[in-house]
């Protein structure tokens, strides 16, 4: 499926906005995205597999905080940022 | 030689000439990343102690003076399943161990965090891992300030890693808030060395630990030497002695003997420089008054003298901990970083002062590399 990287996850895709992965869950697919571009998971999850604060993903257009959401039928999986502070 | 800057928004080198008088500065490493600490390893590589707002801790590398930089395959990071929880933050103090080479000849480095986790890699920075006898001790759920990681300004941070450089297994750690733990036996245990520091935010005063040292330093030439900066004023100790002494008493009283950094002439064992701040009322943290000076002993903190010269006669300056260096010349250099992203040095130990870069974002640290 499609990946959609925020600006701030570029320099670990080559600066592609937009790239494929694959998984069952969404957990596989950042398992599968950092075997890809290794070092992005980490940036996104912390080490107890907690999605960081203000990561936000989106599966299609909902926004999602369980990583165990399965992802049958899934196209598109959105990676965004809650841009905040100066 | 070159000043490594690292600021709440990117990394700058400062490039010395030969007689430190001309100061070149780089173009932006890291614009718009948080930068905690950026060091130079005896081999010349630096490491810098990244984040953002948003994307997680880590630790990047350069062998070319910052041109490219590789990120390191395992970051700092507690065990997956670790029994407290526990997730880097940030990572914010880095030391290399020059005396310690690892397996493969390489500079081994020290990497402190928050909450306060202290991590090894014996690589030259490439993969880290958990130095499990301090974070794992019995005592670090006491020892550390957590899980109120957010309980003090920036959150509790694990800082001043100092490696014997006779004994690469004696290790000295400061913890802000928490206080300076040793260990003789390269980090499986480790005993709080806090006896005779002031401890003037709690209810006890003799307690082993809670204190809050902003900055320790090991004198590299005479190791048994250590000065602290700490919340509640200046202090020594001489080993094997276990008590430090508050040098700090002797600031002019009108100045006090508050501050975050605290740096040492590299030779001579009694020459130090303190840069005091305001740590009165709710703590502004600014320059005493709104005169900016550096302060320096030379007779181990009997007596003190205001090095003023150059620096402006009102001003409003906070010097963070990682923010104040000296070099190895002669004359030592003095170089400090202020949060209103100016930096200063003295290529006199500090009889006069210059600025060398102004505008840059908040400054966190100034490294000599």
């Amino acid at each position: 499926m499609i990946v959609r990287i925020p600006t701030p996850l570029r320099s670990y895709t080559e600066g592609a906005p937009a790239v494929e992965a694959a998984g069952a869950t969404l957990e596989d697919l950042l398992a599968d995205l950092d075997r890809r571009h290794p070092g992005i998971r980490f940036r996104m999850v912390d080490e107890q597999g907690r999605l960081r604060r203000h990561m936000m993903i989106f599966v299609e257009r909902e926004r999602c905080r369980d990583l165990s959401l399965p992802l049958a039928g899934i196209d598109e999986v959105t990676i965004m940022q809650a841009l905040s502070g100066g | 030689m070159d000043l490594l800057i690292g600021t709440r928004k990117g990394a700058w080198l400062l490039s010395g000439d030969a007689t430190r008088s001309g100061w070149e500065s780089s173009e932006p490493m890291f614009l718009g990343h948080i930068i905690q600490h950026l060091v130079a390893g005896p081999d010349g590589t630096l490491l810098a102690a990244a984040k953002t707002g948003h994307l997680g801790p880590t630790v990047f590398r350069s062998t070319d003076r910052g041109r490219t930089w590789s990120e390191a395959s395992k970051p700092p990071a507690f065990a997956a399943g670790d029994a407290h929880g526990r997730a880097v933050q940030t990572v914010f103090y880095l030391a290399p161990a020059p005396g310690d080479p690892g397996p493969a000849g390489q500079t081994t480095w020290y990497a402190g965090t928050s909450p306060q986790g202290l991590f090894r890699s014996t690589d030259g920075g490439d993969t880290w891992d958990a130095v499990t006898g301090w974070n794992d001790h019995p005592n670090w759920p006491m020892w550390a300030e957590w899980p109120d990681i957010e309980g003090t300004p920036d959150g509790s941070v694990l800082h001043s890693i100092n490696v014997d450089p006779r004994d690469p297994q004696h290790l000295y750690l400061g913890l802000s808030g928490g206080g300076v733990f040793e260990s003789l036996d390269g980090g499986a245990d480790w005993a709080p060395l806090n006896r005779g520091c002031a401890m003037e935010f709690a209810p006890d005063p003799d307690a082993e630990f809670g204190h809050d040292p902003h900055c320790v330093r090991l004198h590299p030439a005479a190791p048994d030497r250590l000065y602290q900066q700490n919340h509640c004023g200046i202090y020594r100790l001489d080993r094997p002695g276990r008590t430090w002494t508050r040098i700090g008493d002797n600031m002019p009283r009108g100045i006090g003997d508050i501050g975050f950094p605290i740096e040492l002439h590299p030779r001579d064992v009694d020459t130090a420089w303190v840069f005091p701040m305001d740590g009165t009322d709710v703590w502004p943290r600014t320059s005493p008054d709104g005169r900016p000076a550096a302060y320096r002993t030379r007779d181990g903190g009997a007596t003190w003298h205001r090095q003023d010269r150059g620096l402006p006669r009102r001003g409003w300056l906070t010097v963070k901990r990682q923010a104040m260096t000296t070099d190895a010349a002669d004359p030592v250099g003095v170089y400090f970083g202020t949060t209103g992203g100016e930096v200063w040095g003295s290529v006199d130990e500090g009889a006069t002062w210059r600025l060398l870069a102004s505008h840059l974002p908040e400054i966190y640290s100034v490294e000599v590399g």
